[in-house]
């Protein structure tokens, strides 16, 4: 019996990996060319570029998290054949209320992270808003897990 | 409306992107939020922004925005100039701010990406 919720098996978790990309926390100099790499790889697949569009700021959105809180973590992109899964995991601090860390508006961001132009407690937001699956779950002390997957059909 | 006459009504230096000075821009976002910028910004409008560093490049980037005007007069950065030039995004150089810049822009016809933030279905606004 076929099931399309049955764990990917390794070889084909391996085909549809399609990139890993470390992060360092704290390295803002280079803050948002995850994004920009993410983006480069997914052209020239036949992706839809406003589905390139949305990944790219999911993407950003993410990396500037992990630069900004976290002491380093990783960035997963996926392509399946109906979807394009972004997962962001880190080593750090974690989120202790990630109801609050949702609410518009509310940051924990010191200026080094404002002089880039964030920072103003709406990147959590903006991966919500912009994936059609979104789920972000933390282990306070060890770091951050955020899965995001957005649908090709739109 | 043209790059270039984008260039003419704000006295801006071209500090990227010379050979594309005839692409056409018919709408802006102003803002120096780049979360903002992701969030309503759309594909193919001018982004005006005091914001000089390569995170403003890589969000233009991200959202397929046509050209970045960096207002009132913002020192510029290597790095910043390095990365427009690496992913193609024209950059201009006015020393107006920003009210004055969309001021001028809107006067000649230029409009908002959107026009507000509610009343949109919010995935269409990357689309």
């Amino acid at each position: 019996m076929e099931s399309r919720k049955k764990p990917l098996s390794d070889e084909d978790f391996i085909k549809s990996l399609e990139g890993v990309y470390h992060i360092q926390g704290r390295d803002f100099v280079d803050a948002g060319i995850v994004s920009s790499e993410v983006k480069k790889s997914l052209q020239g697949k036949g992706i839809p570029e406003s589905i390139i569009r949305r990944v790219a700021v999911i993407t950003f959105e993410a990396e500037i998290n992990i630069i900004s809180y976290a002491q380093q973590g990783t960035i997963q992109l996926f392509i399946e054949p109906d979807a394009v899964i972004i997962e962001a995991n880190d080593i750090g601090p974690g989120i202790a209320d990630i109801d609050l860390a949702l609410q518009e508006g509310y940051s924990t961001a010191d200026d080094s992270i404002r002089e880039l132009g964030f920072g103003a407690g709406m990147g959590l937001n903006n991966i919500k808003k912009f994936s059609d699956v979104f789920e972000l779950t933390s282990d306070v002390g060890q770091g951050t897990h955020l899965k995001s997957i957005v649908k090709l059909s739109g | 409306m043209k790059l270039s006459e984008i260039r003419d009504l704000l006295d801006a230096r071209v500090i990227v992107g010379e050979d594309k000075l005839d692409i056409e821009i018919t709408t802006a976002f102003g803002a120096d939020l780049m979360s903002d910028v992701l969030s309503f910004a759309r594909s193919g409008c001018l982004l005006i922004t005091g914001l000089s560093n390569p995170q403003a490049v890589r969000t233009a980037y991200a959202l397929d925005i046509a050209a970045i005007l960096v207002c009132r007069g913002k020192s510029l950065t290597s790095k910043f100039i390095e990365t427009a030039s690496e992913l193609g995004i024209p950059i201009l150089w006015t020393k107006f701010i920003m009210f004055e810049s969309c001021g001028r822009l809107y006067q000649e016809g230029l409009t908002g990406c959107i026009r507000k933030t509610d009343g949109i279905e919010e995935k269409t606004l990357v689309r």
